[in-house]
C-alpha cells in the first residue's frame, strides 16, 4: 500500500498537517474550554508566534535548496542590539525599523557569499561559523539589555486592533498582518517567479539547474539574504514586543525554526514544501507550547514532544517518498 | 569529406589537457537533418568533442564553423544561443518540478520586471503541450512531477527540453544507456522525429542496434583522431565494432556474431 501510491502520497503532502492542528485544538478545547478559545488567549498565541513564524519563513526558503542556516538566532540578536541602539541613540523612527531587515540582509549576504565563494562543503559549516560570529559581534556591542523604544519602533511587535469589539489585551496583532503578508509575498515569489522555481529547481537537483542555464551560486547568495532578512524582521517584532534589545535573545532559535518548518512538511532533502505548511508548523509548535502552559504541564515536556513529533513528521516524508517514487 | 552542406563542422581540432592530447587535428561534421552515430572505446575522444562542439570545452587548435559562418563557444550558453542543444546521460531534470517547468527551466514565458519574471503558466503549460505534441511525446499531463515518470519518458522529456527553443543540433551523449529495453525503440523514433523536424542529431552510442537503428552515418574515433567515417549502409556492425577497437580490414575474425 505503501510503494507507488501517489494518491495517498499527496493526501499526506497536502492535508496530513491540517488534521494534526485541528486534533490539537480540540484536544486543547476539550481539556480548557474556558480559556483556550477566549480571544486574549488566542491573541498571545497569535504575538507570540509571529516572531517565530518570520525565522521559520526564512529557514524554510534556505531549506528548498536543501541547506540549513544555523544563524538566524545570531542574526535576530545582532539586529536586535543594532536597532535597539541606534534607537537610543537618537535615530528617527523610519530609520531604525529599516535597521533590523537590512542587518539580516547584510548577515545573510555574508552567509551566502561565504558559502558559495569559499566554496565549502556544506552551508552547515558556514552558518555554524556564523552562529557564533554573529552572536560574538551582539555581545561585543552590548552586553547589557536596552529597554524603552520609541512608540513607532515598537509599533510592528506590539500593537493590536480590537475596533472595538474585544477587551483591550485582546485583538488582532500588527504583527499578525506583517507574518500573513509576508507569507502571502513569499509564495508569490517560490511559485510564480523564475527565481522561486529556480530555487525550487536546485533542491530537486541542482545540477540540473545548472545546466538549464542557471547562476546556481547567485541565487544561493539570493536565498540566504533572503533568511537573513526575514530573521532581521524577526528582530523587529521580538523588540517591539518585549520593547527592549537583550544579548540572550534568539538563543536556539534556529533548532525551533528547521523544528517548525520540517514539521510543516517541508523535505530535508530539499525541493519540496509549502509556505502555508510552513505557518502549520509555528502553529503546531505554539500550540502546544500553549496547551501545555495551559494544562500547567512541566515545560520539559514541550521538549520531549518537540523532539518526537519532529521524528515523527520526517518519518511522515520519508513515507511519502516511498509511496511517490516508482519501484 | 563533403562540406557544403554542413550545419555545424569543426576542422582540424586539437585539445590538449596538460600533457595529454585528448584530440588530434580531428575533423567532424553533421548536416541539418541527419543523425550521426559517433563511436570509439573509452578515451577515444567522443566525449571531448561533444564537449567542445556544446561549448564546454575550448579547442587548444582549430575552427568551428556554424552555418558557414566560423564560430568561437566561450561557453555553453553562447552555443546553446545558436541552437546547439545538449542532452546528458543522466538527463539532468528537477524531479520535483512537473514536466512543464522542466521543459522552461531556465527560460521561463512571462513579464519581466527587473530581474525577475513573473511566469506566465498557462502559456509555458501550452507551450509545453505543443512542442510534445510535435515530438509525439505522451504524456498523462504537463503538471506531472518529472519523479513520477519512467526512465524513458525521462529522457523523452529531457529531449523535448533541449529543442524546445528551436535547435538546430541535439547532442546526445549514451541516450539509450539508462533505459529500460522496452523503452529504447521510443526514444529512438523519437530521434527520427527530431530528423524529420530538420534537427541534426549527434549521437554517442555504444550500442550498435541504436546506431544502425537511427542514425544515417557513423564515424569512429580512436586515441584521439579520426579512424572511420560511413554512411550507414556502406558498413556493417561488425565493421563499425573493428572500428571501435581500431582495427580495419580484417573484421570477419573479430566478429562476435555472424548475423551480418
Amino acid at each position: 500500500m505503501i510503494s507507488n501510491n501517489p494518491a495517498l502520497s499527496k493526501f499526506l503532502e497536502s492535508y496530513g498537517i491540517i488534521v494534526v492542528i485541528i486534533l490539537m485544538m480540540a484536544f486543547l478545547y476539550a481539556t480548557q474550554p474556558a480559556v483556550f478559545l477566549s480571544a486574549t488567549n488566542l491573541t498571545n498565541i497569535l504575538k507570540q508566534n509571529a516572531y517565530p513564524a518570520m525565522l521559520a519563513l526564512g529557514m524554510f526558503v534556505v531549506i528548498i535548496t536543501a541547506g540549513i542556516d544555523l544563524s538566524v538566532g545570531s542574526i535576530l540578536v545582532l539586529a536586535m542590539m543594532c536597532l535597539a541602539i541606534a534607537d537610543k541613540a537618537g535615530v528617527p523612527w523610519p530609520i531604525v525599523l529599516l535597521i533590523g531587515p537590512a542587518v539580516g540582509i547584510v548577515c545573510g549576504l555574508f552567509n551566502g557569499l561565504g558559502y558559495t565563494m569559499l566554496k565549502l562543503p556544506h552551508p552547515f559549516i558556514m552558518t555554524l561559523g556564523t552562529l557564533y560570529t554573529f552572536r560574538g559581534i551582539s555581545n561585543r556591542i552590548s552586553l547589557a539589555p536596552i529597554s524603552g523604544l520609541q512608540p513607532e519602533v515598537r509599533y510592528p511587535g506590539q500593537a493590536f486592533y480590537s475596533w472595538g469589539m474585544l477587551a483591550p489585551p485582546a485583538g488582532i496583532p500588527v504583527s499578525f498582518f506583517l507574518v500573513i503578508i509576508c507569507a502571502v509575498g513569499l509564495w508569490f515569489f517560490l511559485n510564480r517567479t523564475n527565481m522561486g522555481r529556480h530555487i525550487f529547481a536546485i533542491g530537486g537537483n541542482p545540477q540540473a539547474a545548472r545546466v538549464s542555464g542557471i547562476d546556481v551560486d547567485r541565487v544561493l547568495v539570493y536565498v540566504y539574504a533572503i533568511c537573513g532578512f526575514f530573521a532581521g524582521l524577526a528582530a523587529l517584532l521580538l523588540a517591539g514586543r518585549m520593547d527592549s534589545g537583550f544579548p540572550l535573545a534568539g538563543t536556539g532559535a534556529e533548532l525551533d525554526a528547521i523544528a517548525a518548518v520540517i514539521i510543516g512538511g517541508a523535505s530535508f532533502f530539499g525541493g519540496r514544501g509549502t509556505v502555508l505548511g510552513v505557518l502549520a508548523g509555528v502553529l503546531i509548535m505554539g500550540l502546544l507550547r500553549n496547551g501545555l502552559n495551559l494544562n500547567n504541564i512541566n515545560p520539559f515536556w514541550q521538549q520531549i514532544l518537540i523532539g518526537l513529533i519532529i521524528i515523527l513528521a520526517v518519518y511522515i516524508d520519508v513515507l511519502r517518498r516511498r509511496a511517490a517514487t516508482r519501484k | 569529406m563533403t562540406t557544403e552542406t554542413a550545419l555545424l563542422e569543426a576542422k582540424g581540432v586539437t585539445k590538449y589537457f596538460g600533457a595529454v592530447t585528448a584530440l588530434r587535428n580531428v575533423n567532424f561534421h553533421v548536416n541539418s537533418g541527419e543523425a550521426l552515430g559517433v563511436v570509439g572505446d573509452n578515451g577515444a575522444g567522443k566525449s571531448t568533442l561533444m564537449k567542445i562542439l556544446s561549448g564546454l570545452y575550448q579547442p587548444s587548435e582549430g575552427q568551428l564553423v556554424f552555418a558557414g559562418q566560423p564560430v568561437h563557444f566561450s561557453s555553453p550558453r553562447t552555443a546553446r544561443n545558436m541552437g546547439i542543444e545538449m542532452v546528458y546521460q543522466d538527463f539532468a531534470l528537477a524531479g520535483n518540478l512537473p514536466i512543464y517547468e522542466n521543459i522552461y527551466l531556465g527560460r521561463e514565458p512571462g513579464m519581466k520586471f527587473g530581474g525577475l519574471t513573473v511566469i506566465d503558466r498557462a502559456k509555458a503549460r501550452e507551450m509545453a503541450q505543443a512542442h510534445l505534441d510535435k515530438l509525439k511525446i505522451h504524456v498523462r499531463s504537463v503538471d506531472q512531477p518529472v519523479e513520477e515518470l519512467s526512465g524513458g519518458q525521462r529522457q523523452a522529456v529531457a529531449i523535448a527540453r533541449a529543442t524546445a527553443f528551436d535547435a538546430k543540433v541535439v547532442i546526445m551523449d549514451e541516450p539509450t544507456a539508462a533505459l529500460a529495453i522496452k523503452e529504447v525503440g521510443k526514444v529512438l523514433d523519437l530521434i527520427k522525429t527530431l530528423k524529420e523536424h530538420g534537427v541534426a542529431v549527434i549521437m554517442i552510442s555504444h550500442r550498435m542496434d541504436d546506431i544502425f537503428y537511427a542514425c544515417d552515418r557513423v564515424m569512429a574515433l580512436f586515441h584521439g583522431a579520426n579512424f572511420a567515417d560511413s554512411p550507414l549502409d556502406k558498413t556493417s556492425r561488425n565493421e563499425v565494432i573493428g572500428w571501435i577497437m581500431g582495427t580495419k580490414d580484417h573484421t570477419a575474425q573479430l566478429a562476435h556474431d555472424r548475423v551480418h
